[in-house]
């Protein structure tokens, strides 16, 4: 007798659970040939709240561990991913028709991605940081910190490798973060949260939505505990009133110049977009200024 | 025992006020086609000089010698040689510190002591700073060859004019780019004096254009679309209309902007020392300072003793004429601003905090305000979460290190704070712990260029000072793209 397959639910991916749209709401995931892949969460305005609550929560471990352990549990995805390689190149194959080669490249972009970012976690301070030579008995120092949580809008085209090369610049810093994925290819990005949910990240650190980014976009934008939009999936359309709404609370708005290539080696703006610096002084004492008269 | 100090007055002839002052565009002064407007001298509420004013026209004219600057001059030349421009520009004004000093009192109400001590200094350090920079930047860790921006639209507040003047030109010209900067409309004069030194520096002509008006002007310039980017220090409220109003056109912004800085004292602090600090965190620049010191936060178990010893450390400060190199505390720099103050404290009192203010003497002409304290208060009042710009300290109480975090961290606001302990690791640790840009741990209000300054959540983004206030006049986007 032949088996017959089980399907997946699709769900979203919120505080580390995966929860169903709390409208009830769905829209189906096609295959590239326009046939039914499967249903997906249709996510609302209330889910996007929770995920916020949910990555503020995120946020206040993450930050907190250390450079060394967000290392190695970004390393940990890289190890996940490489072991559901197979899963992947199908759903890329079947969702955007690339063929064996192209869909096998993306993913083994996106696990070097991964490890590239898990290198970065303790030296990001060694690289923007500073010792600061000031002209007074203190002892200054720079250093580069999380900004908070992230609203991201992630990209299409390459569904793997760009969701994976707008999360892990900002998680590396020690954000959280909140992706919309893009829309015709929610059911990477929840098998991309499976990835995350297995490997020892927080719950919270990562949340990822699927559904209308047009619906969502405005209420990330506009929402007062999120800290910084990276707006790398916005429609050109979209973007200058996303860009107005984050102004009212400040946001740091990251904005490619044009449509990135992620196979290219990353640099450091989409790091640095999402890192503050913090300059403590502390007191020294008339001695740091005499020189060290004892040599 | 009485102790009375004799006048020790400053001279205001140091300070050469000339009757009427002009816009600096294109290497010349020359009358600006907008209103006039008078600049009052704070400490006595009297007509200081007359500054003429920019119109649209004035704007273009300003953005267009930026442009031409950037493209035929100082884009091109070597680094070196446009440090070395910049090093002119620290000699000139450390030459020239004394009157600067006096006009800056004279413009701005502050005492003269902060600007013979602070201000001018501080601002001939940071030219001096940057100057060497500008054959450095491949040394940031930003890329080979960094590449400046264009024209850089600045608009600075009227709390430091000359600092800030310095802190928006010295890093935007050492990165490469040209400026058009505009001052507050009631604290032109010291930038004014400052475009004298450029133009003595022999500075080409259209690098650093200084455009007068008020707000009308700040508007348009940073609109302009012949600038590239735009840096802004002043109120959260106009950032955030900047942010927006810059929204899509993809020019890189930078913004510092209000705070509301926590000072924390646990019971182990050095008392006298601890006192000492929070009066320099508030009453510094009459506390109109963005990364003031303004919400006290006493561990609950010295909080009455400590409020005592605070209030009698204030009654002896010397309110009166900023030019008298005795005054601790000078004036308001404007009527509109002692309003607005004012208007705060009196929210303060119908919330139901206790006010306590120092009984010293106030001058009868200018615009003064004694120093002053508001105790019981909460973390829902306004005086506890709006920035007040004014020699008015809210303070509260907190009984575990981290109800101090929860309460310091409590606030749109990221600009500064302070923590005053004996233990080590606790300072470092709420060093860590606060959300805020600059932190300081048993002191307060320390600057050097050397150290970038800059804020957290809604007091803004980027830096000014060290090499990541560079990054803020540079293209520093390394990421590949295909269109």
């Amino acid at each position: 007798m032949s088996h017959l397959a089980v399907s997946k639910t699709y769900k979203l991916f919120i505080g580390g659970a995966f929860p169903r749209s709390e409208s009830g709401r769905t829209y189906q995931a096609r295959h590239d040939d326009g046939n039914f892949m499967a249903n997906a969460a249709l996510a609302s305005r209330k889910d996007l709240r929770d995920a916020a609550v949910a990555a503020r929560k995120g946020f206040a471990t993450w930050s907190k561990a250390t450079a060394y352990n967000r290392g190695q549990v970004i390393y940990r995805m890289a190890e996940m991913l490489e072991g559901r390689k197979a899963e992947f190149i199908e759903l890329i194959m079947l969702s955007t028709g690339a063929t064996t080669k192209i869909a096998t490249a993306e993913v083994e972009a996106s696990v070097d991605r991964l490890v590239h970012y898990a290198g970065w976690t303790d030296k990001l301070a060694a690289v923007l940081g500073s010792s600061n030579p000031v002209s007074s008995p203190y002892f200054s120092y720079s250093v580069p910190e999380p900004t908070g949580v992230v609203g991201i809008l992630a990209p299409s085209g390459s569904p793997l490798l760009g969701l994976i090369s707008v999360i892990a610049p900002v998680i590396t810093g020690g954000n959280a973060c909140l992706a919309i994925a893009a829309e015709e290819d929610p059911c990477i990005a929840i098998t991309f949260a499976e990835v995350v949910a297995t490997s020892d990240m927080p719950a919270g650190v990562i949340n990822i939505l699927t559904g209308k980014m047009s619906e969502l976009a405005p209420h990330l934008a506009g929402h007062a505990d999120v800290n910084a939009l990276d707006l790398t999936g916005a429609a050109a359309e979209l973007r200058r009133s996303l860009e107005e709404a984050a102004a009212e609370t400040v946001k740091r708005v990251y904005v490619p110049k044009g449509l990135p290539d992620f196979t290219a080696a990353p640099g450091t703006a989409r790091l640095r977009a999402f890192l503050e610096i913090k300059t403590v002084w502390h007191p020294t004492g008339a001695l740091s200024l005499s020189g060290g008269t004892s040599y | 025992m009485e102790w009375e100090y004799s006048p020790a007055p400053e001279s205001s002839a140091i300070g050469d006020i000339k009757d009427r002052y002009l816009p600096f565009i294109d290497g010349t002064f020359k009358e600006g086609n907008g209103e006039d407007r008078d600049t009052i001298n704070p400490g006595t509420a009297k007509r200081l000089s007359t500054v003429s004013t920019v119109n649209e026209a004035d704007i273009d004219r300003a953005v267009n010698a930026a442009r031409q600057a950037y493209e035929n001059v100082w884009s091109d030349m070597p680094g070196a040689e446009r440090g070395k421009f910049l090093f002119r520009i620290a000699r000139g004004i450390a030459e020239r510190s004394r009157e600067l000093a006096v006009v800056e009192t004279l413009d701005n109400g502050k005492p003269i002591k902060e600007t013979r001590d602070f201000d001018v200094p501080a601002a001939a350090q940071h030219f001096f700073y940057h100057a060497g920079w500008a054959d450095k930047l491949q040394h940031l860790g930003l890329g080979p060859a960094p590449h400046p921006l264009g024209v850089a639209g600045q608009v600075i507040p009227w709390n430091f004019p000359l600092l800030m003047a310095a802190w928006k030109i010295a890093p935007a010209l050492a990165a490469g780019n040209t400026v058009v900067i505009k001052p507050a409309e009631t604290t032109p004069l010291s930038v004014l004096v400052l475009a004298e030194i450029i133009a003595d520096a022999d500075l080409p002509p259209g690098v650093v254009n200084i455009v007068t008006g008020a707000g009308d002007v700040g508007s348009t310039l940073v609109n302009h679309r012949g600038i590239d980017k735009v840096a802004f220090t002043g109120s959260t409220a106009v950032g955030r209309r900047i942010q927006r109003e810059l929204a899509g056109t993809g020019r890189k912004i930078t913004l510092e902007l209000g705070g509301k800085g926590a000072n924390i004292i646990f019971e182990d602090a050095a008392q006298d020392q601890a006192v000492e600090g929070i009066i320099n965190g508030i009453f510094f620049n009459q506390g109109q300072v963005c990364c003031a010191g303004s919400r006290l936060l006493v561990q609950e178990s010295i909080a009455e003793e400590f409020t005592e010893r605070l209030k009698q450390r204030i009654e002896t400060l010397r309110v009166g004429d900023p030019m008298d190199k005795n005054t601790d505390v000078g004036a308001i720099n404007s009527e509109a601003q002692l309003g607005r103050i004012t208007a705060l404290m009196k929210a303060g009192i119908a919330e139901g905090a206790e006010l306590w203010s120092s009984s010293c003497p106030l001058p009868k002409n200018g615009f003064y305000l004694s120093p002053s304290i508001f105790t019981n208060a909460t973390p829902s009042m306004r005086i506890a979460r709006e920035e007040i710009f004014g020699p008015v300290l809210t303070t509260m109480t907190f009984r575990t290190p981290d109800e101090a975090v929860s309460k310091a961290n409590n606030s749109p606001y990221g600009l500064s704070a302070g923590v005053w302990t004996e233990k080590g690791s606790r300072a470092m640790g709420m060093a860590a712990a606060l959300r805020a840009g600059v932190i300081w741990d048993n002191t307060f209000n320390r600057f050097d260029p050397a150290a970038s300054f800059g804020g957290y959540k809604e007091s803004g983004f980027g830096r000014e000072g060290g090499p990541s206030g560079l990054a803020a006049y540079l293209d520093t986007d390394d990421e590949v793209v295909t269109q």
